[in-house]
């Protein structure tokens, strides 16, 4: 142990290798930004070892611009890692050296610390650039909250607004009460496991690739020629004309949200049957003793015990929903009256090049999240208080 | 401001144009005079590839040359590194290009990775934006040129160009196309003809239909082949991903051009009148009489909106005869044409007729420009080649393609469509430049585009609304 003598000799030396460590990362930093940095390296490595010739080479060709993001990439990695972990292990070393009653206090932030930072810096910060952009950038002479004023009175806006909301109200319903009804259903069937797999699998489709799928489904062609779509070739065959599915509105709206729930039905599934599986088979005994049907005990012991979890689907499903962009996008890229607010920020940012008014929705879908996180983690601290 | 001056550069062209009508005809040599200069004269385009005859057929030569960085990739000195191109180039019109490069690889060991895409303007801000855009890209619209230069993403290329040799080969016009406050950024290297109108030749002289003259004989056609039962007159679509619309707005110019005097349009594009001037929704109300009228258009309305613009035509080669019959779009269709049709025998094209006597016979044009974001030297030597006739020669012979450059030799062009085109426009009194390309991006490439889909989707109804939220969208300043 050491003596207190020995204390400021072994603080400084480790305050000086934290210093070192920190230096070596702002020079690597600095040098990973610098233009021609895989280059340099390259060239200062083969110098280093003598060779020359090679580095010459290089140095006047440069390399092509794959290697050259293998280079950074590798060097950023290992900087990255190698970085975190001396720095880590410095200031941990440091603190030990602090007194016993600043180390206590210190020590917590010295392992929170990097997770805050990272979260500030890829979270917090961005929202506040968000909101800041959202009332900054506005042509000259509009006032400052004029790109909200334009998301709440634009007939574009509101159709995408209101649009958003048939979403939510359709598309978490939808999944949520399919999702409980085969839960149940499948709770009493032989071949459970694989009843399941069906509905779960879409889940592991990403959006696109569900909304390109749906995109045949619905495909349309004139009336006369072969229907290559699933659903025009039923209507086909039934003797009705076809369809032009995503045209018409509201029903395009609905028929994509339909690709939600056929998507989303199957987590909602995969949590309540767990949930369900969770319910005390006793009770169901008690109840049936005392002559409860199969739709009361469904209604008045069921779904009471799994309210916690059928809440958390609906919240996840709902946040889900809300910021729904790839099925849109892929499919009619908000034509025909069927824009929603995440599409229409992305036209707005990416087509139309209007950064201030992608913000200032992106704000209102952050604002529009809140209540809905709020009740979830309300819900989460009542089932663990609950255990 | 630049705006204006765009305004008068189309004045130029127009000048240019009328002159060449007394110009050469296709079919002459190489050493074009100066009158011969617009996208027009050099423009005939070959459809069918059957032409074998042209003389400097091989690679790019081993110029000494006037390109700096062209001749030195040639002596081998960037072989190895690689260039990236983005371009809407899909399927064959991609092969086309393909072919146009490969005469560069195969002189500078340079490898050139193509990638053609469809949501093109949509992936292209996003990968600049990201820091990520590509060492050379193509962009249709000299509107969203200004404005990728504007925020300083473009590499200008007057710094380090031979500016001597390229107004040899180009005229003035389009190298101001190109410019942004006295600087150059894109460079053409393709151009297009959009006033025609795709037929199919057998078909017709068996049903004894003539190629209408006027816009009366036209609409007079339609009728008669709606009343004999032979289908829709028109083939009509216009699908393009993000680019849905474009195909209405090319209908919408050439028909203001055939109704209003060419400074009508003039100022249309550069918003001195307002977007939804009498003169464009009376060329609005024209376009309805054949996009909206009962059974003129193959599937109606919803086909408009429904089907890919590759797709359009289609249906006019199909086993049964024809399903439509008359289909307006640029030379460069045939490509999208099914297996085993062949442009100039299955289906051929007419002039899209004039519609008042005093305004003669205009002819709308297009055009691409490739433009550089990474400033590299064997960037700067595909740029370089990409500016020279030869790069256009691959393409030319496989047909489907008019270069704006005017050292072209004629006779490259000598097939098929060619001597048809240049006849077209020799015969053309006024020459404009696709105006939506030309208006601000933000109302160009998107609330025109969006508001053709919507006047299409209810059917051609509300048209002055329609017109009227895109006067709207034109950005303030």
């Amino acid at each position: 142990m050491s003596t207190p003598t020995d204390r400021p000799i072994r603080a400084a030396a480790a305050l000086a290798v934290l210093a070192a460590t920190v230096g070596a990362a702002w020079w690597g930093v600095r040098f990973l930004s610098t233009p021609d940095a895989a280059d340099n390296l390259i060239v200062r490595t083969y110098r280093l070892f003598g060779a020359d010739g090679s580095a010459d080479i290089v140095a006047d060709y440069g390399l092509t611009p794959t290697t050259e993001k293998l280079v950074l990439a590798a060097v950023a990695l290992i900087l990255g890692v190698a970085g975190s972990w001396a720095l880590f292990l410095t200031v941990n070393r440091l603190v030990d050296h602090l007194g016993s009653r600043f180390e206590r206090l210190i020590r917590p932030w010295v392992f929170v610390a990097p997770a805050l930072a990272l979260v500030g810096f890829y979270l917090v910060y961005p929202a506040v650039r968000t909101i800041v952009l959202s009332t900054t950038e506005r042509p000259e002479g509009s006032g400052l909250l004029d790109n909200y004023v334009a998301v709440f009175t634009q007939p574009d806006m509101l159709a995408a607004i209101r649009n958003n909301v048939l979403w939510l109200v359709i598309g978490t319903t939808g999944s949520v009460v399919i999702g409980l009804v085969f839960a149940t259903l499948v709770d009493r069937v032989k071949r459970e496991a694989l009843a399941k797999a069906f509905v779960f699998l879409p889940l592991a489709i990403s959006m696109v690739g569900a909304a390109v799928i749906w995109r045949f489904v619905y495909y349309w062609r004139p009336p006369g020629e072969p229907q290559i779509g699933l659903a025009n070739g039923i209507l086909d065959a039934l003797g009705s004309e076809p369809i032009a599915f995503f045209q018409e509105a509201p029903l395009n709206t609905l028929v994509l949200i339909l690709i939600m729930v056929w998507l989303q039905t199957g987590f909602a599934m995969v949590v309540l049957s767990a949930a369900i599986k969770g319910v005390p088979d006793e009770m169901i005994e008690a109840a049936r003793i005392d002559g409860a049907g199969e739709t009361q005990i469904f209604f008045r012991i069921i779904v009471p015990t799994i309210r916690g979890s059928i809440i958390t689907v609906a919240t996840a499903v709902f946040i889900a929903i809300l910021k729904v962009f790839d099925i849109v996008f892929v499919t009619t890229g908000g034509r025909f009256d069927t824009d929603v607010i995440a599409n229409r920020m992305f036209s707005e940012l990416i087509r139309f090049r209007n950064p201030g008014r992608a913000s200032a929705l992106a704000v209102v879908l952050l604002v529009a999240v809140v209540p809905i996180m709020v009740v979830n983690v309300r819900n989460l601290r009542r089932q663990g208080a609950g255990t | 401001m630049t705006r204006r001056t765009i305004t008068a550069l189309l004045a130029v062209l127009a000048l240019a144009l009328a002159a060449c009508g007394a110009a050469p005809e296709a079919g002459t040599t190489t050493a074009a005079p100066a009158a011969t200069t617009t996208p027009a004269t050099d423009a005939p385009e070959t459809t069918a590839p059957t032409d074998t005859t042209q003389a400097p057929a091989t690679t790019a030569p081993a110029v000494e040359g006037p390109y700096e960085h062209l001749a030195r990739a040639q002596a081998g000195e960037f072989a190895g590194t690689s260039v990236e191109v983005l371009a809407q180039w899909i399927e064959g019109e991609a092969e086309n290009f393909e072919a146009s490069l490969q005469p560069f690889i195969d002189a500078t060991g340079i490898d050139v990775t193509y990638e053609g895409i469809t949501d093109y303007e949509t992936v292209l801000s996003t990968r600049v934006d990201g820091g990520n855009a590509p060492d050379i890209a193509q962009l249709a619209q000299p509107g969203l040129v200004r404005t990728f230069a504007s925020e300083g993403a473009l590499v200008n290329l007057s710094e380090w160009f031979n500016m001597d040799q390229l107004s040899q080969d180009y005229i003035q016009s389009f190298i101001d196309l190109g410019s942004y406050e006295g600087d150059l950024y894109g460079i053409f290297f393709k151009g297009d003809l959009k006033s025609i109108v795709w037929y199919p030749v057998e078909a017709f002289a068996t049903a004894g239909y003539e190629v209408p003259a006027t816009w009366d004989e036209l609409v007079a056609l339609s009728d008669q082949i709606v009343a004999d039962g032979n289908g829709n007159p028109w083939c009509v679509s216009m699908e393009h991903g993000d680019a849905t619309g474009w195909v209405a707005t090319d209908w919408i110019e050439d028909i203001l051009l055939r109704t209003a005097p060419p400074d009508v349009y003039d100022s249309w594009v550069s918003h001195e009148i307002p977007f939804n001037d009498p003169e464009v929704l009376e060329a609005a109300d024209y376009m309805s009489q054949i996009w909206f009228a009962d059974d003129y258009v193959y599937g109606g309305s919803t086909a408009i909106n429904a089907t890919f613009v590759g797709d359009t035509q289609t249906p006019m080669f199909a086993e049964g005869g024809p399903q439509c019959w008359m289909h307006k779009q640029a030379a460069w269709i045939p490509e999208f044409w099914p297996e085993g049709t062949e442009a100039g025998a299955d289906s051929s094209f007419f002039y899209f007729p004039p519609i008042e006597e005093e305004f003669g016979s205009p002819v709308l044009g297009a055009g691409d420009q490739m433009v550089m974001f990474n400033d590299r030297p064997e960037v700067r030597a595909l740029m370089e080649y990409l500016a020279t006739a030869e790069a256009a020669q691959g393409w030319i012979e496989a047909g489907g393609f008019v270069s704006p450059n005017q050292s072209v030799p004629l006779d490259w062009y000598s097939a098929y469509p060619n001597d048809e085109l240049a006849g077209i426009l020799n015969e053309a009194d006024v020459f404009r430049f696709d105006a939506s390309d030309t208006m601000p991006a933000e109302v160009g490439q998107r609330t025109f585009w969006d508001g053709m889909v919507e006047w299409v989707s209810s059917d051609g109804e509300g048209t002055e609304a329609v017109f009227q939220s895109i006067e709207d969208s034109w950005p303030a300043s």
